[in-house]
């Protein structure tokens, strides 16, 4: 899974995708997870860095987390070819 | 650097709420670091705005509809021109290019030069047309048909399902969801733009659009593609955002290149949920968001004045990413002074 190259992150939490001139606006969970995800990091290496940070328990972390990625594929935001 | 001081006569100054690209245009032409402009309008109705527009519009002058005949409106530009001398004539509503297109050469005798797409052009690529203008150049587009007779509507056979949109023949277009409501919008677009009504397939996706300017050899001066952020009840963009997008590029320089198209134009496509771009309109001139393009980093109503005068003009290559448009209505003030001088001497 892999965040779209040309996706500009401002650290304000907004979000614009240039192809098709859409633009989102993210909590700072949201920025955090977006950021991981352009590092390159996987599901699991996401959920593993947030849980260490935050007091959240792993089933309620891994259903938002299954949600907001469901989110980032609708609005094309994630590379579809690279998911694996 | 000394500016060239040139005139350029300038149509489509009816910056309503479904502008023309006239002053979108003259914005372009006065931030020219070439050019050092005297702006002629050509005006149709004593109320378009442009013409009050002091700051944008030198002087105004009222001309007769193009479809009251070539000779009359000709006539009328050659009074203009024997006060004015214009350099440059950039007609910018769709109704009016067919004339000048053909008065082009009786234009240049004169000294006033175009940059208009050919005739051959201008009729190819008609929404009448645009199953053989895809077929011949290699562009998706939807299947369309042209109707004179509302009987017709019910002739389509299979291979028109609602919804479909009904379309003018220069402007309009409603997307009808039943037989009922594509014969009500057949009378309505057919009352106010005559025949014939253009059936078209209704392509679903989102609606994205490329303004660029061909230099009629088959390159690409510049273009910038758009997606409407805002769109008036009209179908108008009220707010646009430059996009990045290699394909709609691609699709322009290859439209471009293929009918080795001449001066401005506006491509109208639609982009599906699968990433295909079909090409719905391609309207034969700048259009009114046009000074996007010039914020974008490509003056493009400058290089066509430059290409109209045979400068040479190296191609945009790069444009800014993100940019937006939005528009806004303004309440001027004028004098009535200024109306009476428009309606009586036709002229401001």
């Amino acid at each position: 899974m892999k965040l779209k190259k040309n996706i500009a992150i401002s650290e304000t939490g907004f979000v614009f995708d240039p192809t098709t001139g859409d633009s989102y606006t993210l909590n700072s969970v949201g920025m955090e997870i977006l950021s991981l995800l352009k590092e390159g990091l996987s599901r699991e290496a996401i959920s593993t860095k947030i849980l260490e940070k935050y007091d959240v328990e792993k089933g309620v972390l891994e259903r938002y987390l299954y949600d907001f990625l469901g989110q980032l594929k609708q609005y094309q935001l994630i590379e579809e070819d690279d998911e694996n | 650097m000394m500016k060239t001081k040139i005139t350029v006569a300038v149509s489509g100054l009816n910056n309503v709420d479904s502008p023309g690209p006239g002053i979108p245009v003259i914005r372009g032409i006065r931030e020219s670091k070439f050019f050092e402009s005297r702006i002629v309008g050509l005006v149709y109705e004593n109320l378009e705005p442009g013409a009050y527009m002091h700051d944008h519009v030198d002087k105004s002058y009222k001309v007769p509809y193009p479809s009251e005949g070539r000779g009359i409106l000709m006539e009328r530009i050659r009074d203009i021109h024997a006060k004015e001398s214009i350099h440059v004539l950039i007609p910018n509503f769709d109704s009016e290019l067919y004339v000048f297109i053909k008065a082009a050469s009786e234009l240049k005798r004169l000294g006033i030069h175009t940059f208009l797409p050919t005739l051959q052009q201008f009729e190819e690529r008609h929404k009448s047309n645009l199953p053989e203008f895809g077929e011949k150049y290699h562009v998706k587009v939807p299947k369309s048909r042209a109707i004179t007779h509302i009987k017709e509507l019910k002739e389509l056979g299979e291979d028109y399902e609602y919804p479909m949109v009904i379309k003018g023949k220069f402007y309009d277009a409603s997307i009808a969801y039943s037989f009922e409501q594509a014969q009500i919008y057949f009378n309505k677009i057919a009352f106010k733009w005559g025949l014939p009504i253009i059936v078209q397939e209704y392509i679903r996706g989102t609606e994205v659009n490329v303004v660029a300017l061909g230099d009629g050899r088959g390159n690409t001066i510049g273009a910038v593609p758009m997606k409407k952020q805002y769109i008036t009840d009209k179908g108008k963009a009220w707010s646009g955002i430059t996009l990045d997008d290699p394909k709609m590029l691609e699709l322009t320089h290859h439209i471009i290149g293929q009918t080795q198209w001449r001066g401005g134009m506006e491509l109208e496509l639609i982009r599906t949920d699968n990433k295909e771009l079909y090409l719905i309109e391609i309207n034969p001139r700048l259009p009114a968001w046009v000074y996007l393009a010039v914020g974008a980093g490509q003056n493009l109503p400058e290089a066509l004045i430059k290409l109209a005068l045979g400068y040479p003009v190296e191609p945009f290559t790069t444009y800014s990413v993100g940019i937006l448009f939005i528009r806004y209505s303004y309440d001027m003030i004028c004098s009535l002074e200024d109306f009476k001088s428009l309606t009586i001497r036709g002229e401001l």
